[in-house]
């Protein structure tokens, strides 16, 4: 009996394990498309929906379901966030959070969160108020505030459950970028390379908020989190305190790397990857050396922040080429072998094929016109630098291309595992800019450049690519008059979505790029687009519209294009934006009739 | 006629010669409007009951060349082009067109700039010294063609962005804010 029983225990807790494994993964399935929990869709950063109802067939009967103003006019970057029968908003300053009711008819407001960050922090945001997006896990909505604070709110009624303040606005700091959850911990970034402020990602026990550890871009290697289990797989990474080295005297202490961008985690090798943003101050002879670990990718064990690998896209970057667009993660077929890789179109023009387990540059291949960089040695990993279009103090160097914001900007690519394509949102600019002696005074803007902006070859300001990773080369591409500053998202029905900066909400093929339904918007869309699976089982798409951000500070923030190098150097630029979309922030969700 | 011609001249250029040096005057110490601006600053046009506006002084660094050209290399050294770029604006708003929020008068620019202002405007007061602050005053009213022509400075050296001051137009200053943000 005793015998008997230890061996029928075991097989029925089997059966019960495997029923509930089918249980569970059904639910988690169901779940997963009625949910879109964080900006990017997932840890892989796709922006990827399995929802398959939204057809290249029936897409052009597409309609309006419910809007909802947020009352703001500032530029509305974020993603919504989709739980099982709520949405959630995050807007810009003052980063009011909106919780809609998804099961209702029109979705109306089932409360609000108001954070009260300090209206101060408005003359330390570089590039329009913007906030990226929240994140949702286990019962709780994560966002960052413009004033250096991670906020955590109850999903259900909104109560504030804690705030950490991890920014110092009097020195230039202030937090944009959405976080990402993993394993109970809420990664972050500060905001603030044209400050002179010191990068940081910082990880908070999403429990109580309190910091798990903090991994800062320059620095000590103590402070950069760099120790035994470092491996870069490049020699000029190898090295110590390289992130003091590589700087003259104390540069590294107001040196920029910043992390504002997207997070991508691997669960399998338990990494996460971040890019780190441009050094500061822009002017680039104020700051010899390699200017360690700025403008490049940090790959880390997300339960010590300790650093596995690094790689430096641009080593000593004097061009305002921040390395913190999406690292995509994705298994490619390379040389007849399947790669743990992720893709990474980076500002500098070129979209690099990386292997995510050691940091190998597999391949590096110009996705815009760049002639800054002739190519990349994919032995030695560094660009090789054009000399003529260096910038050097007291000369005006003219037509460099891609200009200050890239070749692309933070505004994140989509991934499709069906057509094996990756949709770039961006732009095709160039610059004349002349470098000046940056003063360094804390709370103002520490860059030391003059620049004036202009379309690239074509006169199309933007364009939107659709990238085959492996071969790499562009496959189809749709040239927009204005910069492609939203998000693109890709859908297993075979449609791809984005918005344009006059306002119009695109449906495209995935594998055509032709244009099947379009929407026009009453502000412009710098907003990210998301798909999920409503209460009602329907799919719907949502954007935020509401014009801004680098590429809309004229019309956000009034500027006056009389002077071409307002908005750093974007004010002649897009003179022409105002004449074409007006302020104003409002969510817009489409379904199938 | 032909003997008074030289006089004229010489009085004519005798004149131009003054006006020229008042309008090159350096000036090393100051009592000016420096010392007590604040009880004149007006940010309403509303006088409860008709109460006559303060006396406004004379500013006399708008029609001195020299402390408008050191207020545009202030400008830049203290970073007010970090934000206000060559007057179209970029974190803060524009200085060149006719839209002045705190007002457009010299005592509400030095204000400003002293006090800062809630929604970004960092406050300068005990950073730079009050003479500077007036040059900076007198070319952020440049920018908007606020002062006299032959005062303001002319094409910069650096990468052209706009016209110089000299060239731009002038716009009638309009006290007027943007609505404020809903929270």
């Amino acid at each position: 009996m005793h015998a008997g029983r230890q061996r029928r225990l075991p097989r029925v807790t089997a059966l019960l394990a495997i029923l509930f494994a089918i249980v569970s993964v059904t639910a988690l399935a169901e779940d997963r498309d009625a949910q879109w929990p964080m900006p990017a869709g997932d840890f892989a950063n796709t922006r990827f929906s399995r929802l398959e109802e939204v057809t290249p067939a029936n897409v052009g009967s597409l309609k309006l379901s419910f809007s909802f103003s947020t009352g703001l006019l500032r530029g509305h970057e974020a993603a919504p966030i989709v739980t099982t029968d709520t949405m959630y908003i995050v807007t810009p300053y003052p980063n009011v959070l909106f919780a809609l009711a998804l099961d209702k008819p029109g979705a109306p407001l089932k409360w609000k969160y108001e954070p009260k960050p300090r209206a101060s922090s408005q003359g330390v945001a570089c590039c329009d108020t913007v906030n990226r997006g929240a994140a949702y896990d286990a019962g709780r909505i994560f966002f960052n505030t413009l004033d250096g604070q991670t906020v955590a709110v109850d999903a259900n009624d909104g109560h504030e459950l804690w705030r950490a303040q991890l920014g110092d606005i009097t020195h230039g700091e202030s937090m944009t970028m959405a976080p990402l959850v993993v394993k109970d911990k809420v990664l972050v970034g500060n905001s603030g390379g044209e400050f002179g402020v010191r990068g940081w990602l910082t990880a908070l026990d999403a429990r109580t908020g309190h910091q798990v550890w903090r991994a800062y871009s320059t620095g000590p290697d103590s402070e950069v989190l760099i120790g035994k289990d470092f491996k870069p797989f490049y020699s000029q990474e190898r090295g110590t305190d390289l992130g003091v080295k590589s700087w003259p005297g104390d540069a590294w202490k107001r040196g920029g790397g910043t992390v504002w961008g997207w997070i991508s985690y691997d669960p399998g090798l338990n990494l996460i990857f971040y890019g780190t943003a441009n050094p500061g101050p822009w002017n680039p002879e104020q700051r010899p050396g390699d200017n360690k670990w700025t403008a490049g990718v940090f790959a880390r064990d997300p339960d010590t922040g300790a650093a596995k690998w690094f790689y430096q896209y641009n080593p000593h970057d004097s061009n305002d080429y921040d390395g913190v667009n999406e690292n995509v993660v994705i298994d490619l077929e390379i040389g007849g072998r399947m790669r743990k890789v992720f893709a990474h179109p980076d500002r500098n023009g070129y979209l690099y094929v990386v292997d995510r387990e050691t940091g190998e540059v597999l391949s590096a291949t110009p996705f815009v016109n760049v002639n800054t960089i002739s190519s990349i040695d994919l032995k030695t990993g560094r660009p090789n630098r054009v000399q003529d279009k260096e910038p050097v103090v007291g000369r005006v160097i003219r037509n460099m291309c891609p200009h200050a914001g890239g070749g692309k900007d933070w505004q994140p690519s989509a991934w499709s595992p069906i057509t094996r394509l990756l949709y770039i949102p961006h732009q095709n600019l160039c610059q004349d800019e002349e470098v000046v002696p940056a003063n360094y005074i804390a709370g103002t803007p520490y860059v030391g450049a003059n620049v004036k902006m202009h379309a690239g070859e074509g006169g199309h300001r933007g364009l939107f690519t659709a990238w085959d990773v492996a071969a790499g080369r562009a496959v189809w591409q749709i040239k927009e008059n204005f910069p492609v500053w939203s998000g693109a998202l890709a859908t297993a029905g075979g449609v791809v979505f984005y918005g344009t900066m006059e306002g119009w909400f695109k449906a495209v093929d995935a594998r055509t790029g032709k244009l099947l339904w379009q929407f026009k918007a009453g502000s412009g869309i710098i907003g990210q687009p998301i798909s999920y699976r409503g209460p009602d089982g329907k799919q719907y798409i949502a954007v935020l519209s509401g014009v801004g951000g680098w590429a809309g500070g004229i019309v956000a923030g009034n500027l006056d294009a009389r002077d071409v190098s307002a908005g750093n150097g974007w004010g002649g630029l897009m003179s022409d934006l105002p004449d074409n979309t007006r302020q104003g922030g409002m969510l817009y969700v489409f379904a199938l009739p | 006629m032909s003997l008074r011609c030289p006089e004229v001249t010489l009085a004519v250029l005798l004149f131009a010669a003054l006006a020229g040096c008042h309008r090159e005057e350096r000036r090393f110490s100051e009592s000016l409007p420096a010392s007590t601006p604040l009880d004149s600053v007006v940010q309403s046009d509303i006088r409860p009951g008709g109460t006559p506006l303060p006396h406004q002084p004379d500013f006399i660094y708008e029609t001195n060349a020299y402390a408008v050209s050191q207020g545009k290399q202030l400008y830049e050294w203290f970073n007010c082009k970090g934000c206000h770029a060559d007057g179209g604006g970029a974190i803060g708003p524009a200085l060149m067109d006719d839209q002045w929020i705190y007002g457009d008068s010299p005592q509400n620019l030095y204000a400003t700039i002293v006090e800062g202002r809630p929604n970004g405007m960092p406050s300068f007061g005990g950073k730079i010294p009050p003479q500077q602050i007036w040059q900076i005053v007198a070319y952020v009213r440049s920018l908007a063609g606020q002062v006299r022509k032959d005062v303001d400075t002319s094409r910069a050296d650096h990468l052209f962005t706009r016209k110089s001051e000299q060239s731009m137009a002038s716009t009638e200053p309009r006290a007027s804010s943007p609505p404020p943000q809903p929270q």
